[in-house]
């Protein structure tokens, strides 16, 4: 696939909707579990098509180490482009509703 | 330093030797071992080489490897940045001596969405501290956590937390910080880090910039507390603690001779204390720098070292010039016997000339050092700071039972001191005259003091000719007209 054609699939992907989030939590902690809570639940209503990945940083240091993760827990959406992070438990509905930039389902 | 070694038994506190050069005696022993130190100053003091050093020094020297965190620098950088000063830190991450740990943070990307903590960089420094087993860490500069993130109030309770987490791992840390307008960092570090604080500072005071360090405290423990000169050249950081050096130091009767026939005459007819200080004072042209020629060369002769810090002209000139009466200096050089040292003390600092100068002598090693001149050292620093400046160098020399030897260009010959009033430092004052007489100029030469011994008080001429110094009345009766008689 060329670079244009990769541009194409993917503007087609998130005109529909398409997100790919992954969430980093330190351990099951109120906080931890506080987050997952949270975006599974924005994520059921507002979003139709999308992947969400929980990894557990105590697991996985290595994936922390390499995407610089610091903060826990820390949400961060690979696509739609550009990648954003979030950090927190999450409880601030709105401010993820619109930096994931999140339609409502009708 | 033997006094510094008898200090370092402290029993209380335990330390850890940073390995820079300086930095351990004014500490007696160097940081506090598995606790966090913050060093802290402006851009460009010298604060990651600092702690490079201490991570460097700790992984080669004392067998402890060491986790470098950078908040700025990314570990390639910082491996190009440090090979010119010979760290190999590639070699040393490779055979698990060290690690790099580059966390990358930047504001714009973040969005903060309710509690959260720091559990990812607990994760990285643990686990690095981990893998390689380390014994010291450094953070560079952890204040690029609070651009990062905008919650103090959690910031704040995550650094504390980490600094405790530092503490039951074992290690002993440095923290970087830069300097603040209210605090000595510009997020109050200090609150977090109060076992021992060193502030670093590069200031240009007439256009000359100096380097200076000061331990601001060091709990449980004794340090010096004045502000020391330091120095970045091409091995790294050396610290002079000079101003601990005390009067307390060895006193020898031997003798040295002066080279000149006569003038061990006018001095007991044996010459030199060793290890004492001779100034030799006198207007241009009076033949100081043939005085110190005769010295170089008689003492060379004999097999002792001898440095020779030139400030007015260079080597090779020096070099001609005293052929020309006879002296060949050239060949104690080659025999490894005499070392130049040549440059403009305007070209830095005089804490920076002291620190080079003091650097040279402890690795040359030499017995005789001439000064020429010291009245040249007045351009590169204000009166006072020259004149502390000799002391310490007088001191420093004296400890090691040194035989200097200055030259001073006294713009006013009969002034009974020197420019920049160093006579009282010195063991033998050595004052040269030229006097008019019948249209033509005579040299002279008197003896003003010389502790410690009966010399002579006579004005004494001399002519300068094709085999040296030669004075006009050998007569020992005439010239050896002692003090008091």
């Amino acid at each position: 696939m060329t670079i244009q054609e990769t541009l194409e699939e993917s503007i087609k992907r998130s005109e529909k909707g398409h997100y790919v989030l992954r969430l980093f939590v330190a351990g099951v902690t109120p906080k931890s579990l506080k987050a997952i809570k949270n975006v599974k639940k924005l994520l059921d209503d507002y979003c139709q098509d999308c992947e969400l990945e929980i990894i557990d940083i105590y697991q996985n240091p290595i994936i922390a180490k390499d995407g610089h993760i610091i903060a826990a827990p820390t949400l961060i959406k690979d696509f739609p482009l550009p990648v954003k992070k979030f950090i927190g438990d999450m409880s601030d509905v709105n401010k993820l509703i619109l930096g994931l930039d999140l339609k409502s389902k009708e | 330093m033997t006094e510094i070694s008898t200090l370092i038994t402290e029993k209380e506190l335990k330390k850890c030797p940073t390995g820079i050069e300086g930095l351990d005696e004014l500490t007696y022993g160097g940081l506090p071992q598995g606790r966090p130190t913050l060093i802290c100053g402006n851009a460009g003091c010298g604060k990651t080489l600092m702690s490079m050093e201490f991570i460097v020094n700790g992984a080669t020297k004392f067998n402890e490897p060491g986790v470098y965190v950078s908040f700025e620098e990314k570990s390639e950088e910082l491996i190009t940045n440090f090979n010119s000063l010979g760290f190999d830190l590639k070699h040393l991450e490779e055979t698990k001596k060290i690690s790099l740990e580059y966390i990358y943070i930047e504001r714009s990307e973040i969005e903060e969405t309710g509690e959260y903590d720091l559990d990812g960089l607990f994760l990285i420094i643990g686990n690095a501290i981990d893998t390689i087993g380390a014994k010291r860490i450094v953070l560079d500069t952890v204040e690029a956590l609070f651009s990062g993130f905008t919650n103090e109030a959690i910031l704040r309770a995550e650094l504390r937390r980490l600094f405790r987490f530092l503490k039951d791992k074992g290690v002993t840390a440095i923290i970087t910080g830069e300097r603040g307008d209210r605090y000595m960092t510009k997020y109050g570090l200090e609150e977090y880090v109060a076992d021992c604080v060193i502030m670093l500072d590069h200031r240009v005071n007439d256009q000359i910039a100096t380097r200076r360090l000061k331990i601001i405290k060091y709990r449980g423990s004794k340090h010096g507390t004045n502000e020391y000169p330091f120095l970045i050249d091409e091995k790294g950081i050396s610290v002079l603690p000079v101003t601990s050096v005390g009067l307390d130091y060895q006193v020898s009767s031997d003798r040295i001779k002066t080279g000149v026939e006569g003038f061990d005459l006018m001095l007991d007819n044996k010459g030199y204390f060793k290890g004492s200080a001779i100034l030799v004072s006198g207007a241009a042209g009076t033949g100081k720098t043939s005085i110190s020629g005769h010295f170089v060369d008689s003492c060379c002769s004999k097999g002792m070292k001898c440095l020779y810090f030139a400030f007015e002209e260079p080597q090779n000139q020096i070099i001609r010039n005293l052929k020309n009466i006879g002296l060949d200096l050239k060949k104690w050089v080659d025999k490894d016997l005499l070392k130049f040292s040549a440059n403009r003390p305007t070209h830095t600092g005089i804490e920076m000339n002291l620190v080079g100068m003091h650097k040279i002598i402890t690795e040359f090693k030499p017995e005789i050092i001439v000064i020429d001149c010291v009245s040249n050292l007045i351009t590169s620093g204000a009166l006072l700071d020259v004149k502390a400046m000799m002391i310490r160098l007088l001191d420093f020399v004296k400890m090691k039972q040194i035989t200097t030897l200055m030259t001073d260009l006294s713009v006013i010959a009969n002034i009974n001191d020197t420019e920049i009033g160093i006579s009282s430092m010195t063991d033998t004052w050595i004052r040269l005259i030229n006097m008019e007489r019948n249209h033509e100029l005579i040299r002279t030469v008197n003896i003003i003091k010389s502790r410690g011994m009966n010399h002579s008080n006579a004005i004494t001429e001399f002519v300068i000719g094709e085999n040296g110094i030669k004075l006009k009345e050998m007569n020992s009766t005439k010239i050896g007209w002692k003090t008091g008689e």
